[in-house]
């Protein structure tokens, strides 16, 4: 099911968004973008093992921007924390099929989510 | 799946009367209006008898009507043909802050061709002080352009008041009532204004025409340069089809405008109590009372709207968030940051128009859709759940 200017796969992934919530304890936590510019993402993740073992989100935003973090953990869920930290946002809007033009700012959000909650995580755990 | 039009300030249904009555201009009727032959003669009596429709609705002269494209065209001509009248020394323009895009780019134009503009702002509930309309008024000003009533909000401008300013001081004044027609009274005889804008597929006709009302006497620049029609004020071949369905939709609105308002007013009253009744955290856009009886403008607070938008289409429910010109782009409603709404509750803000065929049952249906979508979203909201310190 298309709608508006989105593919199938946005759509799919805005309609049943994965993953979302919080994670209780979580081993880094990232907060990006600003709610009066039309988006915000906070990325909940559990490290384990050197592994991104679980991660949860919330979003304020478009369906774009649900899209891209419902897509973004799916992508990192499994990954070693290098790897999570290499996902970029070109990476999550080709998962999704493609994105807008005008809305490709929402998987440049999920890529620095990532990033920050991974900073969150190597300040939290040092060494 | 059920269908809801929850949106007809962007556009309305066609009325099957209307459809009914340009139907012999697809086939038979096809000459062009100008010419003297048998012909033209039929179609030349249908366009002057569609504009004696939109005569008699408002009260004016046939020969005040000039008929154009589309509402934009005729703001497009109100605007450029007072500025490019010949001999007019004048360079100052006034208008507010939330006017539609037809106006504020054409006054960007023509600031960018030696005019001065001065936006005026509206306060909290949308609405223009005319005082502030006073204080903006220079030796120059040749135009006041103020709309009568919002497309996004609702909000009813008081343009009797602006008008008698203006006039007061000897200068021209404009209405876009392109939302105003069919749901608030507009009479030309008392209404102090020079030029008003209309547009047919707001009012159940089509789409591709509109006009403006010209007050007797006045001359105007046109600004489509062509033939004899519309009196030498525009030229171009009638969009006959589409000015027969504007004038069948005029004289619809005679007869049942008023049963119409009462019961449009009814159900978005209905409509809008439920919803504030159900959700919580709900900023009204707009005035509570001065404003058009089928418009109510919803900021659903820690959501944003274009989500909204989307989940309410999958449940077949047709709405608007910001104006449909700019729903592609990432801004704000630049109408709702002018009234000094919260940017965050700006960026969930829904705007419901109801209209002509919505029923009870697409009421309670929405309601009920509305409240399951909101509380989806907030949900997954950062907004909903702050962050717990850290």
């Amino acid at each position: 099911m298309t709608a508006g200017p989105y593919s199938a796969k946005v759509m799919e992934h805005f309609m049943n968004p994965r993953n979302v919530g919080e994670i209780d304890g979580a081993d880094g936590v990232g907060e990006v973008g600003n709610p009066a510019c039309g988006d915000m993402m906070r990325l909940y993740l559990r490290i384990e093992e050197g592994r991104v073992k679980d991660a949860k989100f919330r979003t304020f935003g478009c369906g774009a921007a649900i899209a891209s973090s419902s897509m973004l953990t799916e992508m990192i869920k499994g990954k070693t924390v290098e790897e999570a930290r290499a996902v970029t946002n070109l990476q999550v809007a080709e998962a999704l099929d493609g994105l807008p033009a005008v809305k490709i700012h929402c998987s440049v959000m999920a890529e620095q989510a990532v990033k920050s909650a991974l900073d969150d995580y190597a300040k939290k755990h040092p060494g | 799946m059920r269908k809801v039009y929850f949106d007809h300030n962007a556009t309305t249904p066609v009325h099957p009367e209307v459809a009914a009555a340009v139907q012999p201009f697809l086939g038979g009727s096809f000459g062009n209006p100008s010419s003297i032959h048998w012909a033209g003669r039929d179609v030349r009596k249908a366009v002057e008898d569609a504009r004696e429709e939109m005569a008699a609705f408002y009260g004016c002269r046939p020969l005040e009507v000039v008929l154009t494209s589309s509402g934009t065209e005729a703001d497009n001509l109100a605007l450029k043909g007072v500025a490019y009248l010949e001999g007019n020394a004048g360079k100052h323009i006034v208008t507010s802050q939330v006017e539609h895009p037809a106006i504020i780019n054409t006054c960007r134009f023509l600031e960018t061709q030696g005019f001065r503009v001065t936006y005026v702002p509206v306060n909290r509930q949308g609405i223009v002080d005319p005082e502030s309309v006073r204080e903006a008024l220079a030796a120059d000003t040749i135009l006041v352009s103020i709309m009568a009533a919002n497309n996004e909000t609702g909000c009813l401008m008081p343009i009797g008041e602006i008008g008698e300013i203006a006039k007061g001081a000897g200068i021209l004044v404009h209405t876009d009532a392109v939302q105003a027609t069919g749901k608030i009274p507009l009479p030309w005889e008392t209404l102090p204004v020079d030029l008003l804008t209309f547009s047919g597929h707001k009012i159940n006709g089509l789409k591709g025409a509109g006009g403006l009302l010209v007050r007797k006497g006045l001359e105007l620049s046109p600004v489509v340069h062509g033939g004899h029609q519309e009196r030498g004020r525009r030229g171009g071949t009638e969009n006959v089809v589409g000015i027969v369905g504007m004038g069948t939709a005029f004289s619809l609105l005679r007869k049942n405008m008023d049963a119409e308002v009462a019961q449009v007013r009814g159900l978005r009253d209905t409509f809008e109590r439920a919803l504030f009744d159900r959700i919580p955290d709900l900023v009204l856009n707009g005035h509570p009372t001065k404003r058009l009886p089928n418009t109510v403008n919803l900021s659903f607070r820690y959501v944003e709207g274009e989500a909204l938008l989307l989940n309410l289409d999958m449940l077949g429910i047709a709405c608007s968030s910001g104006s449909a010109c700019t729903s592609g782009s990432m801004e704000a409603s630049p109408i709702l940051l002018a009234m000094g709404a919260d940017p965050t509750d700006a960026q969930g803000a829904l705007r419901f128009s109801l209209g002509l065929g919505n029923t009870e049952e697409d009421v309670s249906y929405s309601v009920d859709a509305v409240e399951r979508v909101v509380a989806k979203l907030r949900a997954m909201s950062p907004l909903y759940h702050p962050r717990e310190a850290m």
